[in-house]
């Protein structure tokens, strides 16, 4: 044991507006393995630190929302490719935070770096799939397309610390909405590394905020937040889901609610499509058109 | 104001012989009509002329439930019809309501107040288009981009407004049925001849017992459809505030949710628009219905500098409309809904008057009986004051100047809604950059108020959510 070299512990911090402050309430909870082994102490994050995260995300949408889908699939594409090049470190945290032997979470790391790669490709491919040209009965140009509906509160998964919070989170961002995620409250380990990978992948700060703490304590000021355009109820058990679906019809914030996913399936659009508008344009034709002409 | 046209116009009223109005209606529960339990019975009125229309039953708790459980009776054989089958149901219903559409125009207009000229050439037609769209998915679900085979909720629960009665009814019932629900659906209180005269159509088409079901009633009639346990599907039109209370109602469950609210739609006017064009559709915006249409154009923003020329023409032009009996058929402008609805207009132009903006109206002689209110035009107007807040749902514009693209933007965004907006501009790249930055659901560009079955319709924000029409319609209604 001479050669035992003491390790450098991590001071695990939270993720808002592309910095990584503590929690403003300084207040930090354990966080422990499954078999109760002390791994770090996580934020706690207040109410406080949850608005700041909402005035990170809003003031991030103008210029995420408005980047190419081109550029927002790159940068999807640009963490997966950081998360590969960081797989070791989240393999080992992923198997501390669920109990997981290291086969079984690499496993789950490899099929989290792919989901990035699936929902990079999405990115400016969606409109064409749930958009397009309404053949309205008369002289009118008519186009449906796509929008994304804004800050996205997003109660990751609480089984799974690691792919299902990029399966919750990825799509939010990859229709150009802006997120506040609130990690699992017991396994937060993963999401708080997570950030530092965003932080190195181009993605604009502000863009995803992610806390760690109770989310009896924050999301309730989330889903009541007039500033908050929609909520993944994702990892809220059915008395939360419940209290904060009614908190949510405040402003009729779009609610996706909680149900059985099995995150190791690749995903369909529903998630893509939960956080978008539609937006249907009309503009006014002469009566020529291609269709109409004579040659 | 009315003079200044060289003719007077003589009356052309639409005869109502064509209309067989009974006494008095029961709910149209599992095919068939039928008294409300306890006989609770209320008034529909005509709001043109206060007369009474008819009686019709107000459903309690227990009516409610019944239509509910006849429309999980005929679910089961309903949703596994083979869906062209079903289809033909729909292009029947279609055919008969093209076949009575001037029938059912009179009653929408005695019924609801409008001018007839909207519900003949605007209403009905769009009825009619809506079953015939809806039809057509009706066999083709597997193709519509939801995966192979979606399936059916269940019982739709919907309940919908007085400013368009059929074609709320419309939009709410083609696509649950060619989708393979069944409904319950709540027509409004002071509205509720046309849907009670959709089910006559129902049982011309033999549409099975229980597929539709209409319960008429106020507000506790709707909230108990809302509540009942073994609705699976909610769609709601009407008022932001109602759709909230849905909304926390429905929390917690597994019923699936639409909701079409209200809307403050922005109207930009900039310097290169076609003016006259621009004054057809600022009319259309904001007088088409009386202004009850909840993406009305009520905020008028236009640019500083034509502004004055802009206002002058409009008040020209709005001192032409003919305002009065909505059976004739030159009547611009009809009955505001109710009495209730009038107040509310009332208390609101007022308050504008009140917090100093500056109140115009062409000379308008109003009937003696019914419910009217002049077309009105606020200037002087600024975000903050009420009239440019909060929806009016009546024939008041609100007038605010702007002299960039961008203040355009912010001063249209700037509103918890996000329903509609038009922009009129003769320059192709401004539209499409400030429709692109418009938060609403609905952009028109250099046209207003134009409706289509293939068009998806619905709100951003506090507007609601879900799309109705088009494709993306049928997403409300099936298990995706």
């Amino acid at each position: 044991m001479s050669d035992a070299r003491l390790s450098v512990f991590k001071t695990y911090k939270l993720y808002v507006g592309g910095k990584f402050p503590r929690s403003e309430s300084g207040r930090v909870y354990e966080v422990t393995d499954p078999k109760n082994n002390w791994l770090a102490n996580a934020p706690l994050s207040s109410r406080k630190d949850a608005r700041d995260a909402v005035v990170a995300a809003r003031k991030a949408f103008g210029g995420w929302s408005g980047a190419t889908a081109y550029n927002r699939g790159q940068v999807l594409y640009r963490v997966a490719e950081m998360l590969e090049g960081r797989r070791e470190q989240f393999v080992r945290e992923v198997a501390e935070a669920e109990g997981l032997s290291k086969s079984k979470a690499a496993a789950v790391v490899d099929a989290a770096i792919d989901r990035w790669v699936w929902y990079a490709g999405w990115t400016d491919k969606i409109a064409q799939v749930v958009g397009g040209a309404n053949p309205v009965a008369g002289p009118f140009f008519n186009l449906s397309s796509p929008e994304p509906t804004g800050v996205v509160a997003v109660l990751a998964p609480q089984e799974s610390s690691f792919l299902g919070l990029v399966s919750v989170l990825a799509p939010v961002i990859a229709t150009g909405n802006t997120a506040v995620v609130i990690a699992a409250e017991k396994a937060p380990l993963p999401a708080l590394s997570l950030a530092e990978v965003l932080d190195t992948s181009d993605v604009p700060g502000g863009v995803v905020n992610i806390l760690s703490g109770r989310p009896s304590e924050i999301a309730p000021s989330l889903a009541a937040h007039q500033d908050v355009n929609a909520i993944d109820l994702a990892g809220a058990d059915e008395e939360l889901a419940k209290e904060l679906e009614i908190a949510a019809a405040d402003n009729l914030k779009r609610v996706l609610r909680p149900r059985d996913v099995d995150f190791t399936a690749t995903p369909g659009t529903e998630r893509l499509t939960a956080f978008l508008e539609t937006k249907t344009v009309w503009h006014t034709t002469g009566a020529l058109g291609a269709a109409g002409s004579s040659y | 104001m009315a003079s200044a046209s060289a003719f007077e116009y003589a009356p052309a009223p639409e005869s109502r012989s064509v209309v067989d109005l009974a006494p008095s209606y029961g709910l149209f529960i599992d095919g068939e009509f039928t008294d409300a339990t306890g006989g609770k019975v209320f008034k529909t009125v005509s709001p043109s002329t206060e007369e009474v229309l008819s009686e019709v039953a107000e459903a309690s708790e227990e009516d409610v439930d019944r239509a509910v459980k006849a429309a999980r009776r005929a679910f089961e054989k309903w949703s596994a019809l083979p869906g062209a089958e079903r289809a033909k149901y729909l292009f029947r219903i279609a055919r008969i309501i093209q076949e009575r559409s001037r029938e059912l125009a009179v009653l929408e207009t005695l019924d609801n107040g409008k001018p007839i000229k909207e519900t003949r050439d605007a209403d009905l037609p769009l009825v009619a288009a809506h079953f015939f769209y809806y039809a057509g998915w009706a066999d083709k679900l597997d193709h519509a981009g939801f995966g192979a085979e979606p399936r059916p909720l269940g019982v739709a629960g919907q309940v919908i407004p007085w400013n368009f009665p059929l074609l709320m009814l419309a939009w709410k019932i083609a696509p649950a049925l060619a989708t393979g629900n069944t409904v319950v659906l709540k027509p409004a209180e002071t509205t509720p001849l046309s849907a009670l005269f959709f089910a006559d159509i129902c049982r011309q088409a033999g549409l099975p017992k229980g597929v539709v079901n209409i319960v008429t009633g106020d507000g506790r009639t709707g909230a108990a459809l809302v509540a009942h346990p073994d609705v699976n599907k909610v769609a709601f039109t009407g008022s932001t505030a109602v759709g909230k209370a849905i909304a926390r109602t429905v929390a917690g469950t597994r019923k699936k949710l639409t909701l079409e609210l209200g809307g403050k739609g922005a109207n930009i006017v900039f310097d290169d628009a076609p003016i006259d064009q621009a004054v057809e559709g600022i009319v259309n915006g904001i007088f088409f219905n009386q202004g009850q249409v909840c993406c009305a154009g009520s905020r008028l923003i236009v640019q500083e500098s034509i502004q004055d020329e802009l206002l002058d023409a409009l008040k020209r032009r709005l001192s032409t409309l003919r305002l009065g009996d909505p059976l004739d058929k030159n009547t611009d402008i009809g009955a505001i809904n109710s009495a209730e609805q009038l107040a509310r207009i009332t208390a609101l132009a007022d308050a504008g008057e009140a917090e100093g903006a500056e109140r115009w109206s062409p000379a308008c002689e109003l009937p003696d009986a019914g419910y009217w209110f002049a077309p009105t035009l606020f200037t002087n107007v600024t975000q903050a004051h009420t009239i440019a807040r909060e929806e009016i749902f009546g024939p008041v514009l609100s007038v605010l100047s702007f002299r960039t693209p961008d203040e355009a933007v912010a001063k249209a965004n700037n509103t918890q809604y996000g329903l509609s907006a038009g922009i009129w501009s003769e320059k192709g790249s401004r539209i499409l950059a400030v429709a692109s930055k418009l938060r609403a659901g609905v952009v028109w560009s250099n046209t207003f108020n134009k409706f289509d079955p293939t068009s998806p319709f619905g709100g951003y924000k506090e507007s609601g959510f879900g799309r109705e029409g088009g494709r993306h319609g049928l997403e409300a209604y099936l298990d995706v």
